[in-house]
């Protein structure tokens, strides 16, 4: 059977799949010229011999933004494959209830270029999602990227060479641990983002991950918020709610171990009323962060920030926040009531600012006092 | 106690096996349900090829139509007998189960000379199951005798020579099953795109002369409760209507079937349902979603004033399958539809 035929008898494979198929892949390197589709299935599992055994070649495509597309199904499982350098993103899932990638290798094989494709791993308004032991390379946007959904676990990936490594967004509920990112222009990104469907993410746990030395330039096409991520950055909290970073070592990072920042930061103007910018109730605790002294790197906004505001020279804090608050949740004194706080605590060697940006960086304080407060949000939540 | 299978796997080595298992695997056959040939249904007499509709098959047309890499369109629709359609001024008809309706995509020849001849590609049927809207697209062989069921889709070449007399070549797409619910989705049900109140309110040339096609189906007993006072598309290719309603037709007809809240793009908030225009949703000023290199570099989805900066029409201006919108149904770029989005972004503000 040749490429072609190969091609075709896939898809219509996939699309005659009765419920509860197994449809398994044999070894080899296939050249697909378009879009696979799944769509309206339950219970379909698509496995292959092994990463890097069974791989799937978009190189070529002529047709479809996609690798595979999986819409409208229940209870799905991709597993033992590698897809490779489609135009668009390599794997997408939307509205699909219960599904299962593990030790999938998604990646673009030419390194880190504007040219790859958006998200390795992307699913979509999907519930219960699981992401276990896939590899993911060379995104423009995000490595492993959950948008809009409810129930994650996203654990034992290796994602580099992506913008962001990992990337939870506008999503509830989710549990990213025992991952590795590295080389990536940020390793793990928590954002909340306005104008979307699912309007508000949070109740997100992040611990025993191994997130070093993400300094890779940011090479997303303009226009994407994770273009405004500086190369550098370990983890970057923005506008999310109930977020606890634990257990994590975060190592060499030349701009920051762990950001933790308001929407406003993006400097893009907010249009949707339903919308909450500000991150709230986070605590980051019982890390280890490392950085070697230096300069951060001139590359983009913050980089500029950090030259003519912060002016932290060459001790640059593992932890900055940008301490906008919301006045709607702060008490008396100004500050967050205990519910909302900021918290950073019992790190190995903790640094950390309050980047004062609502006062335009005029009172920026290096371990300011209302971060230092010990809490956990989501530690012992079950999702 | 070597099998058959051994002896195959000795002499072609495990990569051919593999092969030939794969092929049993995926040798399946379309369900049987649907009928493996466009003549099957007999919804025309005489040639085939000829399109023309039996008894009770009414074609009908639309006043903006989607934009197929200029394929031409035969439509038609054959509703269960006794049946009929209740009007809506807002959305597309609610079609009885039993409706079927037919889509055929042709290239003439040349377009100065349609009496010249065609090339017809592809006819899909949209049949109203009682589960459900199924699509299934039938592929017309090189004889034009036949169209087959092919739910995998396909792709050919095929050349015309254009209005202005400019030879054209296209690698035209025949989407798989699944890919036609890509478009035809509203909350994950598969749906019609196209036969609207304010897409069909236009006269129509029948076997029996003009007539406006809303007042044609009210008359025959298929459309019933049709109001005096009917909305209206304008098409975007008339240049002497409103701007603003040759956008609202176009951007309705290509995009809103995805970007509307129930459609496939809802989760990127931009929505081109022609209600929306005026709104953020709509895509003025706003930041994109996942667009990534779908993004061109530039950050908001329409800039008043400036179409270089608008994200829309860089997607709308591309034929890179990672970039261009819509993702499906085109290969290559609406000269006609690009020259109407960029003059409309540059007159607003």
């Amino acid at each position: 059977m040749g490429q072609a035929q190969f091609e075709k008898a896939l898809q219509t494979r996939l699309i005659l799949a009765s419920d509860g198929d197994l449809i398994e892949l044999e070894s080899g390197n296939f050249q697909i010229s378009g879009s696979l589709s799944l769509e309206g299935k339950k219970k379909i599992t698509i496995r292959g011999k092994g990463m890097d055994k069974t791989v799937l070649s978009f190189k070529d495509q002529q047709t479809g933004a996609e690798g595979i597309k999986i819409t409208n199904c229940e209870n799905i499982v991709l597993e033992d494959l590698t897809v490779q350098d489609s135009k668009g993103d390599l794997i997408k899932s939307m509205h699909v209830k219960d599904i299962t990638f593990r030790r999938i290798k998604a990646e673009w094989t030419g390194g880190p270029k504007s040219q790859n494709g958006s998200y390795a791993l992307y699913p979509v308004l999907c519930t219960n999602i699981l992401i276990d032991s896939c590899i993911a390379i060379g995104a423009s946007d995000a490595g492993i990227y959950v948008g809009q959904s409810q129930h994650i676990e996203v654990k034992n990936c290796t994602a580099y060479q992506n913008v962001a490594g990992i990337e939870i967004e506008n999503s509830l509920f989710a549990d990213v641990h025992h991952n590795h990112a590295y080389g990536n222009t940020g390793g793990i990104l928590v954002f909340d983002l306005p104008d979307l469907i699912q309007k508000k993410g949070g109740f997100v746990k992040v611990h025993d991950n191994l997130i070093e030395a993400n300094n890779q330039s940011n090479f997303a096409p303009k226009g994407n918020i994770v273009g405004k991520v500086p190369k550098g950055t370990g983890m970057l909290i923005l506008a999310t709610s109930n977020v606890d970073i634990y257990d994590n070592k975060i190592l060499n990072h030349q701009t920051v171990g762990v950001g933790i920042i308001s929407y406003f930061m993006s400097e893009i103007a907010i249009k949707d009323k339903e919308y909450d910018p500000y991150p709230t109730a986070i605590s980051v605790f019982n890390n280890t962060f490392e950085r070697r002294l230096g300069r951060v790197p001139l590359e983009g906004r913050f980089a500029q920030i950090y030259r003519f505001k912060l002016r932290f020279g060459r001790n640059v804090p593992h932890v900055i926040y940008d301490g906008i608050l919301d006045s709607a949740r702060c008490g008396s004194d100004g500050q967050y009531l205990p519910q909302h706080r900021i918290c950073v605590h019992h790190n190995v060697n903790q640094s950390v600012a309050n980047m004062d940006a609502e006062h335009d960086f005029k009172n920026v304080r290096r371990n300011p006092v209302e971060l230092d407060c010990v809490q956990e949000y989501v530690k012992s939540n079950q999702f | 106690m070597c099998t058959g299978i051994c002896q195959i796997e000795s002499i072609l080595g495990m990569r051919y096996l593999g092969f030939l298992l794969l092929l049993g695997l995926f040798s399946y056959q379309p369900a049987p349900k649907f009928p493996t040939k466009l003549s099957d249904y007999g919804l025309f007499q005489g040639k085939l090829q000829d399109q023309i509709p039996v008894t009770g098959v009414i074609p009908y047309e639309l006043i903006s139509p989607l934009f197929s890499d200029y394929a031409h369109k035969l439509r038609f629709v054959q509703l269960p007998a006794g049946q009929s359609v209740t009007y809506n001024p807002d959305s597309v008809f609610q079609f009885p189960v039993g409706t079927r309706i037919a889509k055929t995509f042709y290239y003439p020849f040349d377009e100065r000379k349609p009496e010249s001849g065609r090339r017809i590609m592809e006819t899909r049927i949209l049949s109203h199951e009682a589960s459900g809207w199924v699509a299934l697209p039938y592929i017309w062989n090189e004889e034009q005798t036949e169209a087959y069921l092919e739910v995998a889709g396909g792709t050919s070449l095929v050349e015309f020579k254009n209005l202005q007399g400019k030879k054209q070549q296209v690698n035209y797409v025949v989407p798989n099953m699944n890919q036609c619910k890509g478009c035809h989705e509203r909350d994950g049900m598969m749906t019609p795109i196209g036969p609207s109140a304010r897409q069909m309110n236009a006269s129509m040339r029948y076997a029996h002369g003009e007539e406006n096609q809303l007042n044609y189906w009210s008359r025959t007993n298929q459309l019933t409760n049709v109001p005096g006072n009917r909305p209206k598309f304008v098409s975007y290719i008339d240049e002497s209507a409103p701007l603003n309603e040759r956008v609202k037709a176009y951007l309705d007809i290509n995009c809103a079937h995805c970007h509307n809240p129930k459609g496939p793009a809802k989760s990127s908030g931009l929505f081109l349902d022609y209600r929306y225009y005026g709104t953020t949703a709509y895509g003025n000023m706003k930041s994109p979603v996942a667009a990534g290199r779908g993004s061109g570099g530039l950050s908001y989805d329409i800039v008043a004033g400036k179409p270089a900066e608008s994200i829309l029409l860089y997607r709308m201006n591309s034929h890179d399958p990672g970039v261009m919108m819509p993702e499906l149904g085109r290969t290559i770029i609406h000269q006609e539809g690009v020259a109407v989005i960029r003059e409309w972004i540059k007159s607003i503000h």
